[in-house]
């Protein structure tokens, strides 16, 4: 196959002169394939365990927004290969993506996928629209499916804030694409089950965004206290979870400082009740 | 080319003509630096057709004469920086080899095709200080002007830059760099273009990510309020800028021959 590299300069040019779609995926698709995530290469053996995992990511919406938190931990197989990654990242001023499953393919698909919704906006003029967006990524997920089967699952959560309707909106995808839309909250990944539980006892209609990043907050420290793939607070480290916001006034990342307000004060809390906020019964 | 024999020369001058004339026919754009960055202006009555526009994070666009040409550019521009900083990462992406790709589209065309383009580019990218900005225009047969300052194009380009020359200070305040830009836009005595019809834009070196902003309705509006109110003192500027001809800048497309090889990079 023939790279970008090899081609003579006059032809270069003429690619970059070819007005075709808006998509950059396609517009690498053609010109250096190479560069997509997807390859079709079959592996020998499966390698899941062999690579860095990241776990959980959760999301949940609030008055006028939308929330979105993730632990800090990767694995491999039983190691923490990592104790500091990045799993939520910002894709454009109103949308934001958290990854689970193979953490390399999750963070090539991040960058993709930024590159994707800037270059249509650039191209076009115009911002797509959140369901084009959450589509887009339907596609890359399910483009990756061959390589899912091999071990390589990724798994992401896209959460975006819908000027039309003033709401933040969440979607889910598995490893054949999607999009599933949410309401109100969803949690992915290894710890998702317990973090799932969390929310739906925590979860406020209503709620500020501040109420809702503690409450994010609260359902990573479940999850990482039932998961031993998720990561929770790390105090003598001080590496806390990260925390997105994002409205009408675009995406915003939480501080360290925030978030470690955040986290000190949950803490206080659990160790006088260890299992954390208890929801009325009746 | 069936009958007859035209020179090189005589063939190159022809085009060059032929360009310059189609450019001088539009309206003129304005590149100026200000204290946090880079301020495109343009008198468009079109909303959706842009003269400027995003290239990438620190990158932006300005262009004048054929809109179908500048606009292959300016798509070009984007897929250039967008697989770039894809490859690589998004810091290697810079108006330099932007401004170098466009240079040698525009000169093989000039050079290769019956007609040339007819247009002119300004590729503007702006840096962690003022003195990273960087402000480069490039004429229809690929020359580049590494600008310092201030660039003007398009129509009656020479006069811009001279009135643009006399008013621009280092450091302006965004409303003084728009009122500049909007005092070397209108002709003297003449009366400047209403709020609906002027397309402005930014990039700002404070902003997150992405530094291009276009200033668009109620921001645009207070804004020019604030340039139009009080700003006396933004008038009286330094006088210290007679427009000596030895220094005036280059004019908008090389005169005469096509290529004078004298300020060209």
């Amino acid at each position: 196959m023939a790279s970008h590299r090899d081609l003579p300069v006059g032809l270069v040019n003429q690619l970059f002169l070819n007005t075709g779609s808006s998509s950059f995926t396609e517009f690498v698709g053609s010109y250096a394939p190479e560069l997509l995530p997807q390859r079709d290469e079959v592996l020998a053996t499966p390698i899941s365990d062999q690579v860095p995992h990241a776990t959980t990511i959760v999301a949940a919406t609030f008055a006028g927004g939308v929330v979105m938190a993730g632990d800090r931990r990767a694995t491999s197989g039983n190691i923490i290969s990592q104790r500091d990654v990045e799993k939520v990242f910002r894709t454009d001023d109103y949308s934001c993506m958290g990854i689970a499953g193979t953490a390399s393919t999750g963070i090539e698909f991040a960058r993709l996928f930024r590159v994707e919704l800037e270059h249509y906006e650039k191209l076009e003029g115009r911002t797509m629209s959140v369901a084009g967006k959450a589509n887009r990524l339907a596609t890359m997920i399910r483009g990756n499916l061959a390589m899912a089967m091999q071990g390589l699952v990724v798994v992401p959560l896209f959460s975006a804030y819908d000027p039309d309707k003033d709401e933040g909106r969440i979607f889910s995808y598995d490893v054949a694409g999607g999009p599933y839309e949410r309401e109100r909250f969803d949690a992915i990944g290894s710890g998702s089950i317990f973090a799932r539980g969390s929310l739906k006892k925590l979860y406020r209609d209503g709620a500020s965004a501040d109420d809702m990043a503690m409450t994010l907050i609260q359902a990573l420290y479940d999850a990482a206290d039932d998961d031993s793939a998720t990561g929770g607070p790390d105090v003598t480290r001080k590496i806390w979870p990260i925390v997105s916001v994002i409205d009408a006034d675009g995406f915003r990342r939480l501080t360290e400082e925030q978030v470690s307000a955040y986290v000190e004060q949950m803490l206080e809390a659990r160790l006088i009740s260890p299992d954390g906020p208890i929801a009325p019964l009746r | 080319m069936p009958f007859g024999y035209a020179s090189p020369e005589q063939i190159m001058r022809d085009k060059a003509d032929y360009a310059r004339k189609g450019i001088a026919r539009g309206r003129s754009v304005v590149v100026l630096q200000y204290v946090d960055g880079i301020l495109f202006v343009a008198p468009n009555p079109s909303r959706a057709l842009h003269k400027i526009s995003e290239i990438y994070d620190r990158i932006g666009f300005a262009a004048v004469g054929r809109y179908n040409e500048f606009e292959e550019l300016r798509l070009g521009g984007i897929r250039y920086a967008d697989i770039n900083g894809y490859t690589y990462d998004r810091s290697d992406v810079t108006g330099r080899g932007l401004a170098n790709l466009y240079a040698s589209n525009l000169g093989r065309i000039f050079t290769e095709s019956i007609k040339s383009l007819e247009v002119e580019v300004v590729v503007a990218e702006v840096g962690e200080t003022k003195d990273g900005d960087a402000i480069y225009r490039l004429t229809f047969d690929g020359s580049v002007f590494d600008e310092h300052g201030f660039a003007a194009m398009g129509g009656q380009a020479e006069a811009v830059a001279t009135r643009l020359k006399e008013r621009y200070r280092e450091s302006m305040s965004l409303a003084d760099a728009l009122e500049v830009a909007l005092t070397a836009l209108t002709e003297p005595g003449g009366e400047r273009p209403p709020v609906g019809q002027l397309e402005v834009a930014v990039l700002d070196r404070n902003r997150e990510h992405r530094k291009f902003l276009r200033l668009t309705g109620a921001r645009l509006e207070r804004l020019l309020a604030q340039t139009s109110a009080p700003s006396a003192p933004s008038t009286p500027s330094a006088p210290a800028a007679p427009s000596a001809s030895g220094d005036t800048p280059p004019p908008t497309a090389p005169d005469g021959d096509v290529d004078d090889g004298s300020s060209p990079l």
